[in-house]
């Protein structure tokens, strides 16, 4: 640390905290604001050595013991047999996105799960099975700051991916496109960097690649298109291997992947120079996404003041902040799946292969409305009666909702009402305010609207009207006066930004 | 001439709060809302995939009844309408309008390359996509785009009754307003603290996102108002069903006769999604949605507004032609489409019914491109620019 005098202005530390991960407490900001930004940065990209836990559930584990027993009879299985099946497979997804939440909410690798939720949303996928979705939340945890050409094939050649896609249906005599368009649009080059015809070629070459019972990828030799294949510009006997080379070959693939990083640690609305910029650092360090994160990170133009406060967090942001900040739990988890599915962004459960469109696509009246009261709800035991969209009743099944399983009469209405009354209505939260409280002990009474402000606010917390939001705090206590000036800020349009 | 750059003038224009957006917002409505004649159309999603076979029948047709030895409808049970399809029981009442002119019926509704699941196929009805074809606005969102640059309340002109709000509703620039009702939108925004947070000055820089939310939610609040009075003025004079749909309607009713700018309602009905013993609950729906269409109809016919008011139905497929081993259908394709209105000027069965000796493996061939109705109902009843808001051009049809 020698040599550096001069300390930066805490709102960067705030900035960079946000947007490589979803907020620190205080004193971390005050830690960090004792080292020069580049030495943070460091710090925080460095954590990528520690390989991750992985992240499994009771029922996959369950489900991996049925296997040998049921291998090889899945034809016979009873009207019951299966249905145990689907409610494993349901309750298992549904338990892995409470556990993934659990770990953002908690980790010390904050960056590493931020931009393993930036990858859920760009290889986005939704398949029924919790088997399936464990290995590729792996996949994408263990290569979230490691190479994106790794990651992309890691990911292609998960189950997955290769049945969501329907890989599995294509076959040398009859292509099924749908895989290699969504890489080509989706996870590497863009729209209109392509034509038709290089779709068609390059389905040519991923026929027969797919998956085993066992879950792991198999290629299907018979089933390949082993012909010449004229793909963008170059001409081979290509296999899939072959084409998610030539794809990072181009550098339409490093400005399509920088752009929507861009997007998401950013600003919603790209500046072409900067992302320019980005594509390539990415290009030239051979996609590794830890250099341009690290380049990133460490620019000036990352601190531009129209950065600051520009990107409106997603629900999981928004929860997972909120949660990293003063930790709440329930003895029914499962409002948390409540929360997600009113706030429309539900971990594996993208809305389509496009995943999430993030920015102002977050916010409507209603949408709006929920945030700002979430904050009473989680921490000051107001009931959430909001009901989700009803979704069709096999989606649950084939497409999984986190939904409770239902005895009676399978209409959503009661499903909803369920959710309502027997989850929204008795939470049983424990809040732990605790560590929480502690943080502003040295903090004199008439700072603490101001202190409070600047931890939770990122962008101008000189904007906030803090004597009229103190107008309506409870001043009954100390505690009080903190506890509820927090909640009171976590409510307004400010804390729904980063 | 005087020049203020756009900074200076913001700096003006900070005196003026984002609190004070609301009474220039609720001024707006003090001017008579709805103009005499002013089209509304009310879209009533039936979610889950309905099966159109079994809602408009093919009462004469033998494959019907040899595909279908449980599920199909007996001829003595079937309402008659033309020589060839009449409707399921439950929807009797529908014979009503159907004899008044007050229906028409569309056959063979979908689109090319249908995709069989309901995630993706509502998402594809609900942004009028192609099937290959991913979008992120709604088309009555992008109507609002298309319709509202200037408009004072452009949320309010799309409602759609239901606690959040469907893509179908979300544009670009502008939303629509998601209210289940009024009174309890009023008293979830009634709080003291977000109206005085309000009067806060707007920032004068527009990068900050924070801007746009204290806008939304501005609006937002003075729209729960503005409802909440109407809803106070809300006439009682129709007798609606006590159901979920009833309820809705009612609500619809109450708001179209209030004289609301609205220009479109959104609400669903389900779940239609019927693999296993489908009579019972599609019959039980069919009743729901029955009784509440001619509770609509009714009330909305003795305030003489209904030939200003559209109602379309919509299911994201229809379902199979053959039954499946548990008395319920799979996921199919083509589907009907209900039109009910007293301002149609084609009226009754619109075109062939299903033709069941040429299926596609199984399931029925569209005939009518979806987005040939949202053209014809976006250009002739809501005087939009259809092609902006659906990408291209659709040939119209002709009910009105």
């Amino acid at each position: 640390m020698e040599g550096y005098l001069a300390r930066e202005p805490l709102w960067k530390y705030q900035h960079l905290a946000w947007r490589a991960g979803f907020g620190v407490d205080r004193p971390t900001l005050l830690h960090w604001q004792s080292m020069p930004i580049k030495h943070v940065v460091k710090t925080l990209i460095r954590q990528r050595q520690s390989s991750p836990s992985i992240l499994q559930t009771a029922e996959g584990q369950q489900l991996r013991a049925q296997w040998p027993s049921l291998r090889g009879r899945f034809l016979q299985l009873t009207q019951d047999e299966k249905k145990q099946l689907q409610k494993l497979q349901r309750e298992g997804v549904k338990n892995l996105n409470l556990a993934w939440l659990q770990e953002m909410s908690t980790t010390s690798d904050f960056l590493r799960e931020k931009m393993a939720l930036f990858w859920h949303g760009h290889f986005a996928c939704r398949v029924p099975n919790v088997l399936h979705n464990e290995q590729m939340l792996q996949v994408i945890r263990e290569n979230a700051l490691g190479n994106f050409g790794d990651l992309l094939v890691a990911v292609s050649k998960s189950p997955a991916m290769l049945q969501f896609l329907n890989n599995q249906q294509n076959r040398k005599q009859h292509p099924n496109e749908n895989f290699a368009r969504e890489v080509m649009e989706l996870f590497t080059m863009g729209r209109g960097q392509y034509t038709e015809q290089d779709v068609k070629e390059g389905a040519r070459a991923f026929t027969g690649w797919g998956f085993n019972p066992q879950g792991e990828f198999v290629f299907r030799k018979n089933l390949h298109d082993d012909g010449v294949k004229h793909f963008l510009g170059k001409t081979g006997r290509f296999t899939g291997d072959d084409i998610l080379q030539i794809l990072l070959e181009q550098r339409a693939t490093a400005y399509h992947v920088s752009e929507k990083i861009y997007r998401f640690l950013v600003n919603d609305t790209p500046d072409p120079g900067q992302v320019q910029q980005m594509a390539n650092w990415f290009y030239d360090s051979g996609y590794d996404i830890a250099t341009l994160l690290e380049k990133l990170f460490t620019s000036d133009w990352f601190y531009d003041t129209r950065h600051i406060g520009a990107h409106i967090k997603s629900p999981i942001e928004l929860m997972v902040g909120m949660q990293r900040t003063i930790p709440v739990s329930y003895r029914n988890p499962n409002i948390w799946l409540l929360f997600q599915r009113s706030l429309e962004q539900v971990l594996f459960y993208p809305p389509n292969v496009g995943g999430w469109p993030g920015g102002k696509s977050w916010i409507d009246s209603s949408s709006l409305m929920l945030r700002l009261r979430l904050p009473q709800v989680l921490y000051a035991g107001s009931i959430w009666n909001i009901r989700p969209k009803a979704m069709p009743d096999e989606i649950m099944d084939e497409d999984m909702l986190m939904q409770p399983e239902m005895h009676v009469d399978s209409e959503q209405q009661h499903i909803r009402d369920y959710l309502i009354h027997t989850v929204g209505g008795h939470m049983q939260a424990t809040v732990q305010w605790d560590a929480y409280l502690r943080k502003f002990q040295d903090i004199p009474e008439e700072q603490l609207p101001m202190e409070i402000a600047s931890l939770l606010l990122v962008n101008t917390p000189q904007d906030v009207d803090r004597n009229r939001i103190s107008t309506y705090a409870d001043r009954s206590s100390r505690e009080r006066f903190i506890q509820s000036l927090t909640v009171l800020l976590m409510s307004t349009p400010e804390y729904q930004v980063c | 001439m005087l020049i203020i750059h756009r900074r200076e003038f913001l700096k003006i224009g900070s005196l003026a709060t984002a609190a004070m957006l609301v009474p220039r917002f609720l001024k707006a409505f003090e001017q008579p809302g709805m103009a005499e004649g002013q089209k509304v159309l009310v879209i009533i999603q039936l979610s889950g995939g309905n099966d159109g076979l079994n809602t408009v029948i093919p009462y004469r047709n033998d494959i019907y009844y040899a595909s279908r030895p449980q599920l199909a409808i007996p001829k003595g049970q079937v309402v008659g309408l033309s020589d060839e399809q009449g409707l399921h029981p439950a929807l009797e009442g529908l014979k009503e309008l159907y004899d008044d002119g007050e229906l028409a019926i569309l056959n063979n509704v979908g689109y090319p390359n249908p995709d069989r699941s309901h995630f993706r196929s509502m998402d594809i009805w609900q942004t009028a996509s192609d099937s290959h074809q991913v979008l992120t606005t709604g088309w009555v969102g992008r109507y609002l785009d298309a319709q509202c640059s200037g408009c004072p309340h452009p949320s309010m002109q799309a409602i759609e009754v239901d606690d959040t709000l469907s893509k179908a509703m979300k544009g670009n620039q502008y939303t629509g307003l998601a209210v289940h009702d009024p009174v309890q939108l009023h008293q979830a925004s009634d709080d003291p603290f977000f109206r005085d947070i309000l009067k806060k000055p707007l920032v004068d820089d527009d990068h900050l996102q924070v801007d746009y939310l204290y806008k939304v939610m501005a609006e937002t609040l003075s729209s729960a108002d503005y409802l909440y009075d109407q809803a106070r003025l809300h006439h009682d004079d129709g007798a609606y069903p006590d159901t979920p749909i009833g309820k809705d309607m009612k609500t619809v009713a109450s708001l179209i006769l209030a004289g609301l700018p609205t220009r479109v309602y959104y609400l669903s009905l389900g779940s239609f999604d019927t693999h296993v013993n489908q009579q019972p609950q599609q019959a039980r729906l069919f009743k729901q949605l029955n009784d509440a269409l001619i509770a609509f109809r009714n009330d909305l016919k003795k305030h003489n507004r209904f030939q200003d008011v559209m109602v379309m139905t919509f299911s994201e497929f229809g379902r199979r032609v053959s039954q499946n081993a548990s008395g319920g259908t799979d996921h199919g394709t083509a589907n009907c489409m209900f039109l009910i209105s007293g301002g149609l000027k084609r009226q009754g069965i619109l075109n062939d019914p299903p033709d069941l000796q040429n299926l596609d493996q199984g399931d029925l061939r569209y005939q009518i491109d979806f987005k040939q109705v949202y053209a014809t109902l976006l250009r002739r009843w809501l005087e939009a620019d259809d092609q902006q808001i659906l990408g291209r051009s659709f040939t119209y049809l002709d009910f009105v």
